[in-house]
């Protein structure tokens, strides 16, 4: 199989810091494909890179044939994405939300307000369509930003933790659908995640990284035999190691606590 | 096209949909119009001014609209924080549109509250003395409005977050309302501060407005004119530029 994104000796220096330290990887044309690793290993970096909101330190990147750094525009048509962090407008409702994206990815107005409906439905929604984002829980925000995700059909789906917070009903739900885009749609999907069965289940392959460096590169069943485990887990811990991470705040986060007390006091 | 009109309206459905941003940032410049038009008043008139009122109500209604446009300008770093930057950075339209339409969007909000400051003048007894030139007054108000607003933006995609807001209010916002013909006649003002008044584009604005509205033009339509369209351009060009090179 082609591979649909490329990656080359890629690197990502904050400062001293090396966020992203000589990356390689290949993703399959159709696949899906796992992006693991302990906090701060350099997972969302990596994303950022490729899908056009971080300018690397150097090596190359093709996204769908193309460079992320100079044709930002058509990478940016090839893909959808499901952040880590919240990325809705919760002044807007969500259907508003939908819509706003279906206009900015160019979802043809005549189909807009079906697809908007049925992808509502389908993350149980629907009957909250015209509320305010910002009444809505945590698990209902993340089942809006991924019904969003999947508006428009992108090439690529990139799913940065897309689950995180959600119950394992919504889970599977999630996950059976996003496989079927995969199998009959033939779209990529790249996505990080820490719940290791997760990633057993659905991968077809698998990367992992840490402290920024690729330290393992296989489809799932390789990289269990190679690692003598039984799980994908034991497999992911036989190659990062038992030291817990410790994140630092990054200034987007101290910025969203100052963002609280200032909108308290509004 | 559609991208620019999506983003405009999001701007416009947040402004009408938090009732106690419109009211909280009609109370500054209501203050400054009572307690100066009304404390100032009978100096101003004694001093062979005519009527304070008459003067200063063009100038709060700039300094309603400069304000307001700084800070929708200025959004860009909430969007950045509560992650909405995001949704639009990844988005398959232009740097271009996206800039247009949140400035267009600002802009129009930046309008509208300078449109109520208008109507809050004439209730405190403002007088319209030439209607047929409202329109004029409202071209000049959205100018301000979109110079103000580009400014914002650019200020906005340079800072990574609110620390530096002080610093813009203190250094920016402020001098930018006070070093203008706003409040005081620029006439017998000593030469430096004339000066400062001079290359301040609130000046040209208020003139713009104060010009079409009450008092008759100072630098005359077409310069105010000028001086404000070019400057908004070059503004929305920078802020254009600027905002293109955001990174996450």
């Amino acid at each position: 199989m082609s591979a649909i994104i490329e990656v080359n000796d890629l690197v990502k220096n904050f400062g001293a810091f090396c966020a992203v330290d000589h990356v390689s990887f290949r993703v399959p044309e159709g696949s899906i494909f796992g992006f693991l690793g302990p906090n701060g290993a350099g997972k969302t970096t990596t994303i950022k890179m490729l899908t056009t909101v971080l300018r690397p330190t150097s090596g190359t990147i093709r996204v769908d044939g193309y460079d992320p750094t100079r044709d930002q525009q058509r990478v940016r048509r090839s893909f959808g994405i499901v952040f880590q962090d919240p990325s809705l407008d919760d002044e807007l409702t969500a259907f508003e939300n939908m819509e706003l994206h279906a206009v900015l990815y160019g979802v043809a107005p005549a189909e807009r307000k079906g697809k908007i409906g049925a992808l509502l439905a389908f993350v149980e929604l629907a009957d909250r369509r015209n509320d305010q984002v910002k009444q809505f829980s945590g698990g209902m925000k993340r089942r809006l930003e991924l019904a969003r995700g999947l508006l428009h059909q992108p090439k690529i789906l990139f799913l940065d933790e897309p689950t995180l917070g959600l119950d394992p009903q919504t889970r599977n739900h999630i996950w059976s659908f996003i496989q079927s885009l995969a199998k009959e749609k033939g779209v990529t999907v790249f996505f990080t995640t820490h719940y290791m069965e997760e990633a057993d289940r659905v991968a077809d392959l698998v990367a992992v990284i840490d402290h920024g460096k690729i330290v393992a590169q296989d489809p799932t069943a390789e990289l269990k035999r190679k690692t003598g485990s039984a799980t994908l887990e034991d497999a992911f811990i036989a190659v990062t190691g038992h030291t817990i991470r410790e994140e630092e705040a990054s200034s987007v986060d101290q910025l969203r606590m100052m963002g609280r007390v200032w909108r308290g006091r509004r | 096209m559609s991208a620019i009109y999506i983003l405009w309206l999001r701007q416009l459905k947040r402004y009408l949909r938090s009732r106690s941003r419109i009211v909280g940032s009609l109370g500054q410049p209501v203050l400054f119009l009572l307690a100066l038009g009304f404390g100032f008043g009978p100096i101003f008139a004694k001093a062979g001014g005519g009527s304070y009122i008459q003067f200063l109500a063009p100038g709060i209604i700039a300094m309603a609209i400069l304000f307001t446009a700084v800070f929708t300008g200025i959004e860009i770093i909430w969007d950045r924080q509560f992650g909405f930057l995001k949704e639009t950075l990844v988005a398959p339209v232009s740097r271009l549109q996206i800039v247009l339409g949140r400035t267009l969007g600002g802009a129009t909000v930046a309008l509208l509250q300078g449109a109520f400051i208008f109507v809050v003048c004439v209730v405190a007894g403002f007088r319209v003395e030439r209607v047929r030139l409202v329109p004029v007054a409202l071209a000049f108000m959205f100018l301000i409005a979109v110079l103000f607003t580009a400014i914002g933006t650019s200020i906005a995609s340079v800072l990574e977050d609110m620390q530096g807001f002080q610093l813009i209010m203190n250094f920016i916002v402020l001098p930018l309302f006070f070093f203008s013909d706003a409040l005081f006649p620029m006439r017998g003002l000593p030469k430096f501060l004339r000066a400062v008044l001079r290359v301040n584009p609130v000046t040209y604005g208020v003139d713009g407005i104060r010009g079409a509205l009450s008092h008759g033009f100072h630098f005359g339509l077409g310069t105010d004119f000028a001086v404000l369209g070019i400057l908004t351009a070059i503004l929305l060009a920078i802020g254009s530029y600027l905002f293109s090179r955001i990174q996450l």
